[in-house]
């Protein structure tokens, strides 16, 4: 909400607080100023401002308030006049093109003299006919034929609003003479209202806030009527069907306004709160609802006469029926439901309850007699109107946050005071007053250790009593206990054990939070826990990092369609459910994923021409739903993705090779040996995304645990991948964690030399390298330390369908050096076995 | 000059003559030549060697020693000058092999960590190191945890604060905070008091653009105890802060709404790109908006299962994205999700 410095000033004196200064006490109360536009006002002193400053001064030697005492026509144009001006110091002949003088040009000298913004020459202003705000500077020039140096000022020129169609015109008290910023310079504080702070809705209730903090007194509008009127009594009946939705409404009449403007510093001020002046009644019912925050509603009287038939009208508010329909005065049909409360009459609906009015019985041109409408509405069910039928309206915003029914009398009679003031007419004798569900203001009691027990800090009884005081509860104080009675403008005060934490916010935002003191923790530690799962997610990420690979987070949500690319055009995939958005921003975000590769390879997708080497992992959550459970899994994955060049290129010779299969398995073996998991076996593995021959099942204790390979090119043909083969590994954390092993056996270093040989097979084609390891691990026995594979070779010199491996074998022993006789009889042992089970011959 | 003298001078003028001619050398080829002429079998020294046996008796001692040091101290002195022009053939070696230092390095692809992922252990460990521990909690969360059971019933209008996605299961929502994980942290471990932080990624329905994203990083910090006061609230989040800015790191708390705490505040540390004296970073304030906190309300301590008579605790969430943002002078936001490799590699 915007609120201008000088209507604050109205219910609190701020004449010795700075700008700057109020604005800082507003922040540390809650009301967060966001903005502050100066008008015509300088930029507060000092280097360090808090806040964010837009707007135009006003230089008293440049901007004053000025008179004009008769408009000439212009020698040589129609469309401008010259005005006969005072300044209070001298008489100058200022030129014009601002429209709302023609009415006066040639009509001699004014017998009331038009008051003005009077810029002079050298004045820095906003340029009226360029879009936007530009700066420009008065200077003396000739306008056909007549000298201009000073200008008569729009609003847009003054930097107050849009409006540029013709001059201000000053109410006609306006002191000739007087620097424009003293008469009329203001800073509007752009305030964002917190949801459970609507009674700071209104100018009022910031005030009240500002009062609070400062110590400084409040003071309410005077809202003394004088009703010469007819009794309104039996001129209008009223029916409320439901006191829970409607708990109270209230009926005033002004007869004999007249539909006109309002004087100037009432548009000016709604102007700067940012909301457009209309007439006299419709600016009073505004200005009201920011003032002190109770939206009102004006009828038309005698329209609501003709639908009665001749008859005084009677108001009946109800819910609505279904299917019910009402234009709104913004021109809007809409159909309505029976949760919907209504103002209607015995003719129909006459306005959305708390929301907006019905076109029909709207205030118009014509309009004389205005029944005035201030009610108090159930802010939850305004909240279901607003949201179903998505409208919103100021009056709406505050009614479904709550306002409290006593405002609505206070608004009733300010806003027929304020109406009469600007239009005239008599104020009918007596209100109607149906007031059948008043709130309980809660009596909350709060003891001094209470308060130190929360906030940590020691404030007497007295000095609760006296914040809460001025906050307008009614406190009693006994011993260390303080007794508050909630004001009639909130309801957000609760009974018993929230009530005081209510009543603690109120006591510390009013202390000041700067002035609780800051201590460290000094309850006993809890007990601790270790998450496992979550510092293996942390050891993981760190030896992928150390491995060279990229970490990635990425969206959890994706559709159908995209995760379906990580399959062949013709496979046919099973169907999945999913966890499904019911309000997505796009339909490819519809969903939450639940395949991780999928999000890999749109990763690789987005990076493949940005880099000719890629190397990532993700570890995050899929979301899989399951049947019977409200929830769905949220299995932790990883991905890894590699493809591209082995290394990075340079401006070396060597080109380096692109990565393969075994550049993926050595991450995936690296990974698991960090994690100390073993036994550790890789077996052909088959998955619809992956190359049929080059895919293999990650097993640990015979279990798979994940799977790796070659991307499969039809798959890849779905992806923007360039050129080079895409290796991708997917595995579930679970169970990587639950093998994991965080205590493990460190192995002895050798003292004894090791005995070093190789040993070259010739086996069948299909036998894998594998199972001759594991052949010659075994005959090896405990000796045999390592088994290394270092050469593989397929040709005529090894036959047809064969290969040879070539592995260097070490033995040691721990407790002294092999024998070459020793060796041998091993060796011997391994060579037999592996012609008996691999049908493997010795290489010459 | 008898015959001894006569040839104890002849030595002497002999290595005289060949540290001198040493002296001349400048070659590793001049000073084999020179060796060969002054140490080799035909050379004056050696030449008084083979000369011994023609000597007298008596005299032969005290030549021969003689001899052998002029030899000794030729021979040291070539040694030192064959080192020398070692040393120097090799400097002057050296002088040919210059590298182009400016040529770039061959790369070695260094693994990173998700600038998130570094912000967020940053933040993890100074918790920890007061004692926090980590809890995490489903990102797809029911309306009662995300809301209602933190004092937001249905059509309250805090709701407002949160653009929400819904799932088309009645009451499954994409959590739209972290602090729905208060309420389960609590259920599981009432009555015992709690540190805990709970990181995570959490996601509001916004127009996607390069000042807001509609998934993103939270984390949550409760505590809860007896007699856990505001106080402590605001000495934590101090800490916290220093330790993650700078101990030069100014804050500030300000009164702010959060349904699920009461009293509420936001806390703003000094901006640390202008050090306070306002830019567009800052939105001209000086401060920069890092985190919302709050006393427990008494509500959400009782859904949680502590009685509110007896408890008090503190919470406090902030998001990652948009500090990690502001510290880094990032220009758009969805660069974090995007995975840009050539953004990624900045950190």
């Amino acid at each position: 909400m915007k609120v201008p410095l000088t209507w604050l000033k109205d219910y609190v004196d701020l004449d010795d607080l700075g700008i700057e200064d109020l604005a800082k006490v507003m922040t540390m109360v809650g009301l967060e100023v966001e903005e502050i536009h100066l008008v015509g006002l300088p930029l507060p002193e000092g280097d360090r401002h808090e806040f964010k400053y837009t707007g135009l001064p006003w230089p008293a030697d440049k901007f004053i308030v000025a008179q004009v005492d008769e408009v000439l026509p212009h020698p040589n144009a129609d469309r401008l006049v010259l005005c006969r001006l005072n300044d209070g110091k001298e008489e100058i002949t200022v030129l014009t093109g601002a429209p709302n003088l023609y009415d006066y040009k040639g009509k001699g000298p004014l017998d009331e003299p038009l008051k003005v913004a009077y810029a002079r020459e050298g004045a820095e202003l906003y340029d009226g006919h360029q879009p936007g705000y530009q700066l420009t500077m008065l200077k003396r020039m000739k306008i056909r034929g007549v000298e201009s140096f000073s200008m008569i000022c729009s609003e847009k020129e003054l930097g107050l609003t849009e409006a540029h169609e013709g001059v201000i015109l000053l109410d006609a008290d306006a002191p000739t003479g007087m620097p424009l910023a003293d008469y009329m310079g203001d800073a509007v504080f752009d305030v964002d209202t917190l949801p459970n702070m609507v009674r700071d809705a209104s100018v009022l209730g910031m005030a009240r806030e500002i009062a609070a903090a400062t110590g400084k007194e409040l003071h309410y509008p005077d809202d003394s009527l004088e009703m010469a009127g007819p009794a309104l009594e039996g001129r209008v009946g009223l029916e409320i069907m439901d006191p829970e939705l409607n708990p109270r409404f209230m009926l005033g009449m002004l007869e004999g306004v007249a539909i006109q403007p309002s004087p100037y510093w009432v548009r000016r001020r709604l102007s700067l709160a940012g909301m457009r002046p209309i007439n006299a009644v419709v600016d009073a019912t505004n200005y009201v609802m920011l003032e002190i925050g109770e939206p009102l509603h004006a009828f038309d009287y005698d329209i609501l006469v003709e639908r009665a038939g001749g008859k005084a009208p009677t108001i009946i508010t109800r819910t609505a029926e279904d299917g019910e329909k009402l234009t709104t005065l913004d021109g809007a049909e809409h159909t309505l439901d029976s949760n919907m409360e209504l103002v209607t009459d015995t003719a129909g609906v006459l306005s959305l309850a708390g929301v907006m009015g019905g076109e029909e019985s709207e205030v118009n041109d014509q309009t004389c007699n205005v029944l005035l409408e201030g009610a108090s509405w159930n802010f939850i069910n305004i909240r279901k109107t607003v949201s179903k039928l998505k409208i919103t309206s100021e009056a709406a915003y505050r009614f479904s946050r709550g306002i409290h029914p006593a405002l609505a009398e206070l608004g009733l009679r300010l806003c027929l005071k304020r109406m009469q003031e600007w239009g005239g007419g008599t104020i009918a004798q007596g209100l109607i007053d149906h007031y059948p569900n008043p709130p309980e203001d809660p009596l909350v009691e709060i003891s001094v250790d209470w308060v130190d027990n929360n906030l940590g800090v020691a404030i007497s009884p007295d000095e609760i009593a006296k914040i809460l005081t001025r906050l307008e509860f009614e406190c009693s104080v006994d011993g260390d206990t303080v007794t508050a009675k909630t004001p009639q403008h909130r309801l957000d005060i609760h009974d018993g054990l929230i009530g005081r934490a209510d009543l603690l916010e109120e006591i510390s935002r009013i202390y000041g939070y700067d002035k609780i003191p800051s201590r460290r923790l000094n309850q006993p530690l809890p007990p601790q826990r270790m998450s496992q799962e979550m510092a293996m997610e942390d050891t993981l990420r760190d030896l992928l990092v150390n491995l060279g690979l990229q970490e990635l987070i990425a969206y959890r949500m994706t559709a159908p369609g995209r995760e379906a690319r990580r399959f062949p055009p013709d496979y046919a995939a099973p169907e999945v459910d999913y966890v499904e958005i019911q309000n997505p921003i796009t339909v490819d975000r519809r969903v939450m994923r639940r395949s991780i590769l999928a999000t890999m390879l749109e990763i690789l997708e987005y990076n493949s021409t940005l880099s000719e080497r890629l190397a990532m992992f993700e570890i995050g959550p899929v979301f899989h739903p399951v049947a019977g459970q409200q929830l769905p899994d949220e299995k932790m994955m990883l991905s890894i993705g590699l493809t591209g060049l082995r290394s990075m290129p340079t401006w070396q010779k060597d080109k380096p090779e692109i990565v393969d299969f075994y550049d993926l398995k050595g991450v995936v073996e690296g990974m698991l040996a960090g994690l100390h998991i073993d036994n550790v076996t890789y077996a052909a593995g088959e998955d619809p995304s992956l190359h049929p021959g080059k895919t293999a099942d990650v097993l640990v204790d015979g279990e798979k645990v994940g799977v790796m390979g070659e991307l499969h090119p039809l798959v890849k043909a779905n992806y923007e991948l360039g050129d080079a083969p895409v290796y991708v590994a997917e595995f579930a954390l679970a169970p990587l964690v639950g093998k994991a092993k965080i205590l493990f056996d460190v192995e002895a270093i050798p003292t004894y030399p090791p005995v070093l040989e190789d040993l070259a097979v010739v086996v069948a084609d299909d036998v894998t390298a594998a199972q001759v390891e594991e052949v010659i691990r075994r005959g090896g026995g405990e000796y045999l330390a390592k088994v290394q594979l270092f050469d593989i070779f397929k040709g005529k010199q090894v036959g047809e369908g064969r290969k040879s491996l070539a592995f260097s074998l070490t033995y040691i022993a721990p407790d002294r050096t092999l024998t070459d006789k020793e060796v041998s009889k091993l060796r011997q042992k391994v060579i037999f076995l592996l012609g008996k089970e691999l049908g493997a011959e010795l290489r010459s | 000059m008898s015959d001894k003298e006569a040839a104890l001078a002849n030595l002497q003028k002999i290595q005289a003559e060949g540290l001198a001619a040493l002296e001349a050398v400048t070659e590793q080829e001049e000073l084999e030549a020179w060796r060969v002429a002054t140490l080799g079998r035909s050379s004056p020294v050696m030449g008084v060697f083979s000369s011994m046996g023609a000597m007298d008796q008596d005299l032969r001692p005290v030549m021969g020693k003689a001899a052998n040091e002029v030899r000794t101290t030729l021979e040291a002195a070539f040694e030192a000058k064959r080192a020398a022009l070692e040393e120097a053939a090799l400097l002057k070696e050296l002088e040919t092999e210059k590298l182009d230092v400016t040529l770039p390095g061959r790369p070695v692809e260094r693994g990173r960590l998700h600038p998130l992922t570094q912000v967020l252990r940053r933040i993890i460990r100074t918790f920890g190191d007061m004692g926090f521990q980590v809890y995490r909690s489903p990102e797809v969360e029911t309306d009662d945890y995300n809301f209602t059971y933190l004092n937001m019933p249905p059509y309250h209008p805090a709701r407002d604060m949160w653009d929400t996605f819904y799932t088309k299961d009645e009451g499954v929502l994409l959590r739209t905070h972290t602090s729905g994980g208060q309420i389960r942290v609590m259920r599981e471990r009432a009555p015992e008091p709690i540190r805990v932080i709970l990181p995570g990624t959490t996601m509001r329905y916004e127009q996607l653009s390069a000042r807001s994203e509609i998934e993103f990083a939270q984390v949550e910090v409760l505590v809860v105890g007896e007699k856990v006061t505001f106080a402590e609230l605001k000495g934590t989040l101090e800490d916290f802060a220093k330790r993650l800015f700078g101990e030069e790191a100014r804050t500030r708390l300000r009164p702010s709404h959060f349904p699920f705490t009461e009293p509420s505040a936001e806390m703003d540390v000094e901006c640390f790109v202008c050090g306070g004296k306002g830019c567009g970073v800052c939105k001209e304030t000086g401060w920069l908006e890092i985190l919302g906190c709050g006393m427990v309300h008494p509500v959400v301590l009782e859904n949680g299962g502590y009685d509110p008579a007896r408890y008090s605790g503190f919470a406090a969430g902030m998001g990652i994205d948009r500090s990690t943002l502001m510290r880094y002078r990032i220009d758009d936001i969805r660069h974090f999700r995007n995975n840009d490799i050539r953004f990624l590699r900045q950190f």
